[in-house]
């Protein structure tokens, strides 16, 4: 039987990229959020996982807004990354897992969720940053990927209640697929952070707090507020704390923090890293 | 009134109404994540933006490099980013463009809410300050 191993939850601001490249990850400014690495390797060390299925929103590479889907899984063999539009160097492709794709697939139409399915899918920082993080030093990504995309680009978006039971979905395709691989969940973005409008460069600690404090043990708190309470709460890019959410909802029941890590600001972003274990 | 109707001071939501706006406009952005575009918009700006249909309100946000005016004009952030990095702006311009401040005072704003103040004071600080 398939094994989820834990959740691993950070944010994804395109500048992290840049410091990795600069080699920046001990300047004074980038420190307090790298040093919140060396137990995510540590803890993948450990665990080991070999699959790894990713929440995460597309940023004007692989969507644009002739078609956006509100939920969008992949069912590639391969992702790769391309130029967003900033000629930066393209990240590493990934593996895909068609078939445990599907099996999502078909777990989640079966619960009642439409998805769009994706055969073919760039995937952008969003995804990218999250690896180079979490495995500095590879050639290739240990894992095969899984990636399922949530609109947080277009209003209206799913509500944060939705994107819970999506993940819930998710985890219950998880618990019923018969391979023997070790999974790693993973939500990426946030947390609170608003690029745009007057009120750009809005953070809200107390809210990320709120959020990080209860999202392992009580997620459904997180879905009491509408999108535009949490857009309020949380900045206009905030609100990619669904992938978090969701990804949550995919972990299991009952889970356990065993990492946490917050700092801000990272460019314009409250950044935090989480990991979690199945309780 | 509920909370859920009270505008979100400063901050556009970027719905339906805004998504067929701003389409051509943030059409125009997407198309950056190619290299040939990019080059030809820098090579000849108004004979590039010319390929697309902008409205003439989203035609003079761009001409002038006004963040708040492609917003206005249904511009979307994501998006808008890809012409920012054309114009080699990071988020921190951006960011000042659209509060009105120095850019230095606009990162003292973000490093100052790092230091545990709430947005709204450090936000009074940088238009005071
Ligand atoms: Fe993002």
């Amino acid at each position: 039987m398939a094994e989820i191993v834990g959740a691993y939850f950070t944010s994804h601001v395109p500048s992290i990229g840049g410091a990795i490249h600069r080699g920046l990850k001990q300047d004074p400014y980038w420190k307090p959020f790298f040093d919140g690495f060396p137990p995510v390797h540590e803890w993948l060390a450990k665990v080991k996982p070999d699959v790894a299925v990713v929440f995460s929103n597309d940023h004007g590479l692989n969507f644009f807004l002739d078609k956006m889907p509100t939920f969008a899984v992949g069912a590639a063999s391969e992702y790769a990354n391309a130029d967003e539009g900033w000629g930066l160097p393209l990240y590493k492709g990934f593996t895909g897992h068609p078939e445990l794709s599907w099996h999502i697939i078909e777990g989640l139409v079966e619960d009642e969720f439409d998805p769009v399915t994706c055969q073919s899918m760039l995937v952008d920082h969003a995804l990218s940053i999250p690896f180079e993080l979490a495995y500095p030093d590879v050639e290739e990504w240990p894992v095969r990927l899984v990636p399922i995309g949530i609109n947080t680009v277009q209003h209206p978006l799913p509500s944060a209640k939705r994107c819970l039971a999506l993940g819930r979905s998710v985890h219950k395709a998880l618990a019923s697929w018969k391979g023997d691989e070790r999974i790693v969940v993973i939500g990426t973005g946030g947390l609170s952070h608003q690029l745009d409008g007057e009120r750009a460069g809005f953070m809200n600690a107390d809210y990320d707090r709120f959020c990080l404090d209860n999202l392992a043990g009580d997620p459904d708190a997180l879905t009491k507020d509408s999108i535009r309470e949490i857009v309020r709460l949380a900045g206009t890019q905030g609100v990619e704390v669904l992938n978090w959410i969701a990804a949550r909802g995919a972990l299991g029941p009952r889970a356990r923090e065993i990492h946490r890590n917050y700092h801000q600001p990272i460019s314009n972003t409250a950044a935090a890293t989480v990991l979690y274990e199945p309780a | 009134m509920p909370s859920d109707l009270e505008p979100i001071p400063g901050t556009t939501l970027f719905d339906g109404e805004a998504a067929r706006k701003g389409y051509a406009l943030n059409a125009l952005c997407f198309s950056f994540n190619e290299k040939a575009n990019r080059d030809a918009f820098l090579a000849d700006e108004a004979a590039y933006l010319a390929r697309f249909n902008l409205t003439p309100e989203q035609h003079e946000a761009v001409a002038q490099r006004d963040v708040l005016g492609m917003i206005a004009a249904g511009g979307n952030i994501y998006y808008l980013a890809k012409l920012a990095g054309i114009c080699s702006l990071n988020v921190q311009d951006v960011g000042s463009m659209q509060t009105g401040v120095s850019v230095d005072k606009f990162k003292a704003m973000l490093l100052a809410q790092g230091r545990g103040e709430t947005y709204e004071a450090a936000h009074k600080e940088m238009l005071n300050g």
